[in-house]
C-alpha cells in the first residue's frame, strides 16, 4: 500500500484532534498559576543592620563553632580563619564595601559599610524547588530552609538556581555536601538561637520571630537620624540595649519583596547593590514561574497520557495499515512498511 | 579506515544501489581508528579515576558561580540532543507514519540508544553524591516539583524504552524469533512511548533554566524555553541522521545514492523547523521587548549573533531543491544545524548564565578529555554494533546476507 498525501493528511488530522483535545482538557488547570508562598504565620528569621555592624566577625566564629566548620585560610599564612566569601567551609561572612578614602562609616562616597553574607532564607526559595530528591526542605512551621546530606545527590542545581549564591558545593572532596546556613536550627531543638545573633556585640545582627522583626525594622525605620535610640541586642525582647544615634537608612529594606520575600532581612545606609545584594529581583519568586509551568504542563499527567494516547493509536494504524499478518515485523518490514 | 578488510561477498552487495533490509556489515574491529578511541577511553579513565578519589575540584574548574559545567551541558544537554536521532525518525516514520523512511530508523536508533545511554549513565561521573543517584526515582525523596526530576525520570525511563525498541536487533542475532514475534506485537506501544519521552525530556531541558530568574540574560530567558529545547532537539535529530549516514557511508565505503532521496526529504523538514524556530524566537524577543539588547550586550550579543547566522545558513542553503539533492549541500546545512542548536545549549546554560561579579568558567583540559572519552565510548560502541548486528540498510536480499 502506497501513502497518499490524502492518507497521510487524515492521519494527521486525526493526531491533531487529540493534540487539540489535550489542550482543552489541560486549559483550566493551565490557567492556575502558581502564587509565590508566603512567609509562614509563625516563621524565625535575622535582621541585619549594617549601620550597627563594626566588622568583629565575631558572629563568623560563632558560625563556625556552632556548626562544626573548618577553618579557612585564603591568604597562605596560615594564621588566622580568613574566607573571603560564602564556600564549603563556611556558612556565614562578614564583606566590607569600601570607596574612595574610606573615612565615612555607611556612606557610599569615600565611606565604607559591612554586609554580612548567609542564606536568607527565601520565602519560596529557588534552592527547594529546585532540589529533585528533598535534600533542601523549607520548615512548614519556622520556615528555616534545611538541607539533609544523606538525601542529597550533588547534583548542584541548587548552588545555580539560588538568586543569592548562598549554597557552596564541596568541589575538594571526594565526599562533599551542600554548605549553608541552617538558621542554628540544630540549637533551636536545645533552645538556643541563631550562633551569630548570639555572638554579636553591637546587636546588628538579631534573631526573632518574622513578625517582631517586622516591628523592629518599622521603628528602625521611623527614628529620626542623630537622635540617640536604643537598638536591642541578641533578640529583639532581650532587653539588654545600647544607645546609638539613629542612621540614615536607605529607604529600602532589603528581603521584604525581594524573589517573593525572605525571612532574613537588611537595613543599610548605603545602597544594597554596593553591598553585593542583587537589585531588581521581581517581587514573585522564580519558583513559582518554574513551579507553574510544569504543572501546567505536567498537572496529574493529563498532557503526557493524552498525547500517550495519541502516539501510540498513530504508531499501532501505522503497523496495521501496513501489514495486516501476525509476522509483521516493525523494524525489519522490507521496502519501508510498503508491502 | 583503509584498512577495514571487507569480505568480498558484503563488498559486493554493498555497491548495489536499492535499500533493502538491515544486515550486519562485518570486517574487523581493531584498526587504527579504533585503536586512538580506545586511548582516549583510557586517557578519560585515567583523570575519572582521580576525580572519584580527589573530588570534582581536582579534575575540573567548576565552581560555586558556575556549579554546571561541560560535563553537564555537554555530556547530558548536548549529547542526549545529538541522540535524538531515533526520536525525530521514529516520528515521522511511525507517527506520521511515512514508511519511505524505514530503513534510516534503525542506525539513528543505534545513535540514541549510545547516545542516551552514555549520558544518562555520564550524569554519575558529574554528581557528587552519586551513591545516593536512587534517590531521584524513589518515593519519599523524589520531588516531582523539581523540573530535574522530570528529567531524569524522562530520559530513564527512555533509555529502557531505546533498548526494548532496539531489541529486535538483539532477537535476531541471538535467534529468539519467538520473543521477538511477540514484542513485535506490542512494539506500537513502545514507538508511542519512545516519542512521548524525548518530547518531555528535550523541553525539560530548557525549562531547567527558568527557575535560575533573572541570572539568565533576557536573551535566552523565556517561557518558551522548552518549546525552543524542543524544536532544536527534533532538529538536531534530523540533521544528525544526515550526517551518519554520510559518515557510515565514507567510514565503511558504502554507496549512500539509495539513502540520499529519503536524505533531501529530511532536509525539507529541518528547514520547515528550523523556519518556525526563528520565527517563535525572535518573536518572542520583540514580544518580550528584549529585541534591542540584541547589538548591546557585548559578548553575549557576539554569541546571540553566531547562533542566529548557524540557524540561517540552512534555511538558505536548503531553500533550493537542487541544494536538497545534492549530499554536500545537505551536509553543510546538517553541520551548520547542529553547530547552532549546540551553541544555543552552550550559550543558553553558560554564557547567559551570570550569578554575580567575580566568577568565570572555562573546562579544563582533564575536565576536557573526560567528555572526549565518553564520546569515544560512544563511537567504539557504534562501530562495533553495526560492524556485528544487523543496523545499517544493506543492499540486497536476506537470503544473500546469510
Amino acid at each position: 500500500m502506497t501513502i497518499t498525501r490524502r492518507n497521510f493528511l487524515r492521519r494527521a488530522a486525526a493526531g491533531g484532534t487529540a493534540a487539540v483535545a489535550a489542550c482543552a482538557t489541560l486549559a483550566p488547570s493551565g490557567a492556575e498559576a502558581r502564587e509565590s508562598h508566603k512567609v509562614p504565620e509563625n516563621a524565625v528569621g535575622l535582621l541585619y543592620d549594617a549601620t550597627l555592624c563594626i566588622g568583629c566577625k565575631a558572629c563568623m566564629s560563632a558560625c563556625k563553632e556552632a556548626n562544626n566548620l573548618p577553618l579557612e585560610d585564603t591568604i597562605g599564612e596560615k594564621l588566622w580563619d580568613t574566607p573571603l566569601e560564602l564556600s564549603g567551609k563556611t556558612y556565614n561572612v562578614i564583606k566590607v564595601y569600601q570607596s574612595g578614602t574610606m573615612e565615612n562609616k555607611d556612606k557610599a562616597e569615600n565611606g565604607f559599610a559591612h554586609i554580612k553574607r548567609s542564606c536568607l532564607h527565601c520565602a519560596d526559595p529557588s534552592c527547594v524547588s529546585a532540589c529533585p530528591v528533598s535534600a533542601m526542605t523549607k520548615d512548614a512551621k519556622t520556615g528555616i530552609v534545611g538541607y539533609n546530606k544523606d538525601a542529597c545527590i550533588g547534583c548542584r542545581y541548587c548552588v545555580a538556581a539560588c538568586p543569592f549564591g548562598v549554597p557552596q558545593f564541596q568541589y575538594d572532596t571526594p565526599k562533599p555536601e551542600i554548605a549553608k546556613c541552617q538558621l542554628c536550627r540544630h540549637r533551636m531543638a536545645e533552645g538556643k538561637f541563631a550562633a551569630c545573633a548570639e555572638a554579636c556585640p553591637t546587636g546588628a545582627t538579631i534573631f526573632g520571630s518574622y513578625a517582631s522583626l517586622s516591628a523592629e525594622i518599622d521603628r528602625r525605620r521611623a527614628m529620626k537620624p542623630g537622635e540617640p535610640n536604643l537598638f536591642p541586642l541578641r533578640t529583639p525582647d532581650s532587653g539588654d540595649t545600647h544607645e546609638k544615634a539613629a542612621p540614615q537608612y536607605v529607604d529600602y529594606v532589603y528581603g521584604q519583596k525581594d524573589a517573593g520575600g525572605t525571612q532574613v532581612r537588611y537595613l543599610s545606609g548605603v545602597a544594597f547593590d554596593k553591598l553585593a545584594l542583587p537589585m531588581g529581583l521581581p517581587d514573585r519568586a522564580f519558583a513559582a514561574d518554574s513551579e507553574t509551568m510544569q504543572h501546567t504542563l505536567y498537572g496529574g499527567m493529563i498532557l503526557p497520557v493524552v498525547a500517550l494516547a495519541g502516539l501510540v493509536t498513530a504508531a499501532w494504524r501505522g503497523s496495521k495499515n501496513h501489514h495486516d499478518d501476525d509476522d509483521f515485523d516493525m523494524f525489519d518490514h522490507p521496502e519501508g512498511g510498503h508491502k | 579506515m583503509v584498512n577495514h578488510p571487507i569480505p568480498s561477498q558484503v563488498a559486493s552487495r554493498l555497491r548495489k544501489g536499492k535499500a533493502g533490509p538491515a544486515a550486519a556489515i562485518g570486517g574487523s574491529l581493531v584498526t587504527p581508528f579504533t585503536i586512538v578511541l580506545a586511548v582516549l577511553v583510557g586517557i578519560a579513565l585515567f583523570f575519572l579515576a582521580q576525580r572519584f578519589i580527589y573530588g570534582l575540584g581536582a579534575v575540573t574548574n567548576i565552581n560555586n558561580g558556575y556549579p554546571w559545567g561541560v560535563w553537564v551541558v555537554w555530556d547530558v544537554v548536548i549529547a542526549t540532543g545529538f541522540a535524538c536521532g531515533g526520536y525525530a525518525m521514529a516520528l515521522v516514520c511511525y507517527v506520521m507514519n511515512r514508511g519511505e523512511y524505514h530503513h534510516l530508523v534503525r542506525p539513528a536508533l543505534t545513535a540514541s540508544l549510545f547516545g542516551y545511554t552514555l549520558g544518562g549513565l555520564s550524569v554519575l561521573i558529574d554528581l557528587g553524591r552519586y551513591w545516593n543517584f536512587w534517590h531521584i526515582l524513589w518515593p519519599g525523596y523524589a520531588q516531582p516539583g523539581s523540573v530535574m526530576f522530570e528529567v531524569a525520570a524522562c530520559i530513564s525511563l527512555y533509555i529502557i524504552v531505546l533498548w526494548i525498541e532496539f531489541s529486535p536487533a538483539f532477537l535476531e542475532h541471538l535467534g529468539l524469533k519467538d520473543v521477538k514475534a511477540k514484542l513485535n506485537k506490542v512494539m506500537f506501544f513502545f514507538i508511542g512511548l519512545g516519542v512521548l519521552l524525548p518530547t518531555m525530556h528535550q523541553s525539560s531541558l530548557g525549562s531547567l533554566l527558568v527557575v535560575f530568574g533573572s541570572q539568565i540574560h533576557p536573551l535566552w530567558q523565556t517561557p518558551l524555553l522548552p518549546l525552543l529545547f524542543l524544536l532544536t532537539a527534533v532538529c538536531m535529530g534530523f540533521a544528525i541522521v544526515i550526517l551518519e549516514a554520510t559518515l557510515a557511508a565514507v567510514g565503511f565505503k558504502r554507496d549512500i545514492a539509495g539513502e540520499l532521496p529519503m536524505l533531501s526529504k529530511i532536509g525539507k523538514i529541518i528547514m520547515g523547523i528550523l523556519v518556525a524556530y526563528l520565527v517563535i524566537r525572535l518573536g518572542d524577543l520583540m514580544v518580550r521587548g528584549a529585541i534591542f539588547k540584541v547589538f548591546t550586550s557585548g559578548a553575549k550579543s557576539v554569541m546571540f549573533l553566531i547562533e542566529m547566522a548557524a540557524f540561517a545558513y540552512p534555511i538558505v542553503v536548503l531553500s533550493s531543491p537542487a541544494n536538497r539533492r545534492r549530499l554536500s549541500k545537505l551536509l553543510a546545512a546538517a553541520i551548520s544545524m547542529l553547530t547552532g542548536a549546540v551553541l544555543y545549549r552552550i550559550d543558553a546554560f553558560l554564557v547567559a548564565y551570570d550569578t554575580g561579579p567575580g566568577w568565570h568558567y572555562f573546562p579544563s583540559v582533564p575536565e576536557m578529555m573526560v567528555t572526549i572519552g565518553v564520546i569515544a565510548i560512544e563511537v567504539l560502541a557504534y562501530i562495533v554494533f553495526v560492524r556485528k548486528f544487523p543496523i545499517l540498510p544493506g543492499h540486497s536480499t536476506p537470503a544473500a546476507a546469510e
